[in-house]
């Protein structure tokens, strides 16, 4: 940049704009050692924990019937939430970036509120509604219908802590878009549904598989709101980061780390599968 | 009420969209405060003012304070390395900062145990050097908060440092300003609002944070319990009406403080001239 100013400035006087040399090596190396310390060894420690007994303590573990269950009901919870999340984020994205109406940042606040409540409140809720002392406790009871220590009670606290993953990512990119394009195709005689499918879509495809991502790994990933509704009942209400803390508290080390491996490769895959979306969008929206 | 624009679906939208966020989260909610107004006052002053709920108070908003805070200045140094300066593999580095956004809090939970443990890779060598104990003590509370508070700080300062415009440096250090008078009062003013958020998000995670601390912190009552903990404890002995008001005050103190963090904000930015 100074070398084409027309005014050249002296070399030493430059130097005052960056940074001295030396306090640039410091705080790249502080920076790496910070990375390493806090982010990379944990990483490691995973897989090193996880094959401490060798290949085969490993695979015995992860084919174990309890773990088998667990991964099921992981699979199945998120399963039903992410597409549950991911239409209501659309619906609410539709709403508030197509739409002026009053009382639209607090239903945007409201929105963003599961983010700021403790996972632990998630799930304690439920549980004051469903729970055996609860509200509608004695009628489901009564209807022998199982929600809490059961699968919907472990749905229902997902749904919360997921709540905001897809209209939070969908809402600012569609106001950024605009509705130039839809409103050209529904003025030349596009119904509803095929412009949201023809234009709409096509245009927040990336934003939308950026939350539906975070969404699923939050799903995948749940522990304090689901510990709370799910009774920890092996091999029937155990997700895999509930079975990861039994095998833990049972001294399982090998089989809550292989538990735990499977969890991390899944944050792995989506940390790279969300550099490659952010990638896209920008490219999009540049053109 | 909507514009008069040609745009359809608004009312199919919006009724779904209320509904929705009325099932699943204002409602459940509500429960929580029905709940607490079910105790008299006296009752539920008597619930908070137990020295165990009010110890874990002390350790849920202490080692989220502390732990934030060095988030904070962590995450301030990464953000400004990976914005400033070019080095290999910075591109890897950017994107492992999310990776406690991406990392289920239970396996953070037991590998940061296993790390800080007496007997794990840095726990060990702290305990042999300083005589300091980690994993198991409030000091674990700490490190755990500070992974998962990490990326709320260097992801609110770094669009800023990438907006922020390097003639403003050149204009202070061409009117002889040294480098670091240029950081102290230049660049630090402008990226203070964004720190404070970083800082606030980092510290309202961590007082609600679960997972990834029951592990690591030892879970004594009066020393290494949180709030959160003591919540489930409540809940396991069927006392709904303990952990609702312990909940519930959990809850408004982080709104509170969040709320008093945007009026600071709003101050700093209006003295650094920003409104």
């Amino acid at each position: 940049m100074n070398t084409i100013s027309p005014v050249m400035p002296s070399r030493t006087k430059s130097l005052t704009i960056g940074d001295a040399d030396w306090v640039r090596y410091a705080l790249v190396v502080l920076t790496l050692a910070i990375i390493g310390v806090f982010l990379i060894l944990p990483l490691a420690t995973v897989l090193i924990e996880a094959f401490a007994k060798g290949w085969t303590a490993y695979a015995s573990s992860l084919t174990h019937p309890d773990t088998v269950a667990a991964i099921k009901l992981t699979l199945l919870t998120a399963a039903i939430t992410v597409p549950l999340t991911t239409v209501f984020g659309v619906s609410a994205a539709w709403a508030i970036a197509r739409f002026e109406f009053r009382g639209k940042s607090l239903l945007i606040t409201l929105i963003d509120l599961p983010f700021s409540v403790s996972p632990v409140i998630a799930g304690l809720i439920y549980v004051l509604i469903f729970g055996a002392q609860g509200w509608f406790g004695s009628w489901f009871s009564d209807h022998d219908i199982k929600i809490i220590f059961a699968v919907p009670g472990i749905v229902l606290a997902t749904l919360f802590v997921t709540f905001p993953f897809v209209a939070r990512e969908l809402i600012p990119l569609m106001q950024e878009i605009g509705h130039e394009e839809e409103e050209a195709a529904l003025s030349l005689g596009a119904s509803g549904w095929q412009t949201f499918f023809k234009i709409t879509l096509p245009n927040i495809k990336w934003g939308l598989l950026y939350g539906v991502l975070l969404c699923n790994a939050r799903a995948m990933g749940e522990f304090g709101a689901v510990s709370v509704v799910s009774g920890h009942i092996r091999g029937l209400t155990n997700t895999l980061p509930l079975h990861i803390e039994v095998s833990y508290n049972e001294y399982d080390f090998v089989g809550a780390f292989a538990s735990a491996s499977l969890l991390a490769g899944l944050a792995v895959v989506t940390l790279v599968v969300k550099t490659f979306l952010e990638w896209k969008q920008k490219q999009d929206l540049k053109a | 009420m909507s514009q008069s624009n040609i745009m359809p679906g608004f009312r199919p939208a919006i009724g779904f969209t209320l509904f929705y966020l009325a099932l699943i989260v204002l409602i459940p909610l509500s429960a929580m405060l029905l709940k607490t107004f079910q105790l008299s006052l006296d009752e539920y002053w008597a619930i908070l003012t137990n020295p165990r709920v009010l110890a874990s108070f002390r350790v849920s908003f202490g080692s989220a304070l502390i732990a934030a805070a060095f988030s904070g200045i962590f995450g301030f140094i990464i953000a400004w390395t990976l914005v400033r300066y070019p080095f290999p593999g910075k591109k890897v580095f950017d994107a492992l900062i999310d990776l406690p956004f991406a990392l289920p809090t239970a396996v953070a939970g037991i590998v940061l145990a296993a790390i800080y443990e007496p007997k794990g890779w840095i726990g060990k060598l702290v305990m042999e050097a300083f005589g300091i104990q980690i994993a198991y003590k409030p000091l674990g509370i700490v490190f755990a908060l500070i992974f998962i508070g990490l990326p709320f700080v260097v992801r609110t300062i770094e669009p800023v440092l990438q907006e922020f415009d390097k003639a403003m440096e050149e204009a202070a250090a061409s009117l002889g300003a040294t480098r670091l008078q240029t950081f102290i009062k230049v660049i630090l003013p402008n990226i203070l609002p964004a720190a404070i958020t970083g800082f606030a998000l980092a510290f309202a995670r961590g007082v609600g944070e679960y997972g990834s601390v029951i592990f690591i912190a030892g879970n004594m009552p009066y020393v290494s319990e949180i709030v959160p903990l003591l919540i489930i404890t409540k809940l396991e002995q069927y006392d709904y009406a303990g952990a609702t008001a312990i909940g519930l005050t959990m809850l408004l103190l982080s709104f509170l403080l969040l709320l008093s963090v945007n009026g600071l904000q709003w101050w700093v930015r209006r003295r650094s001239g920003q409104l």
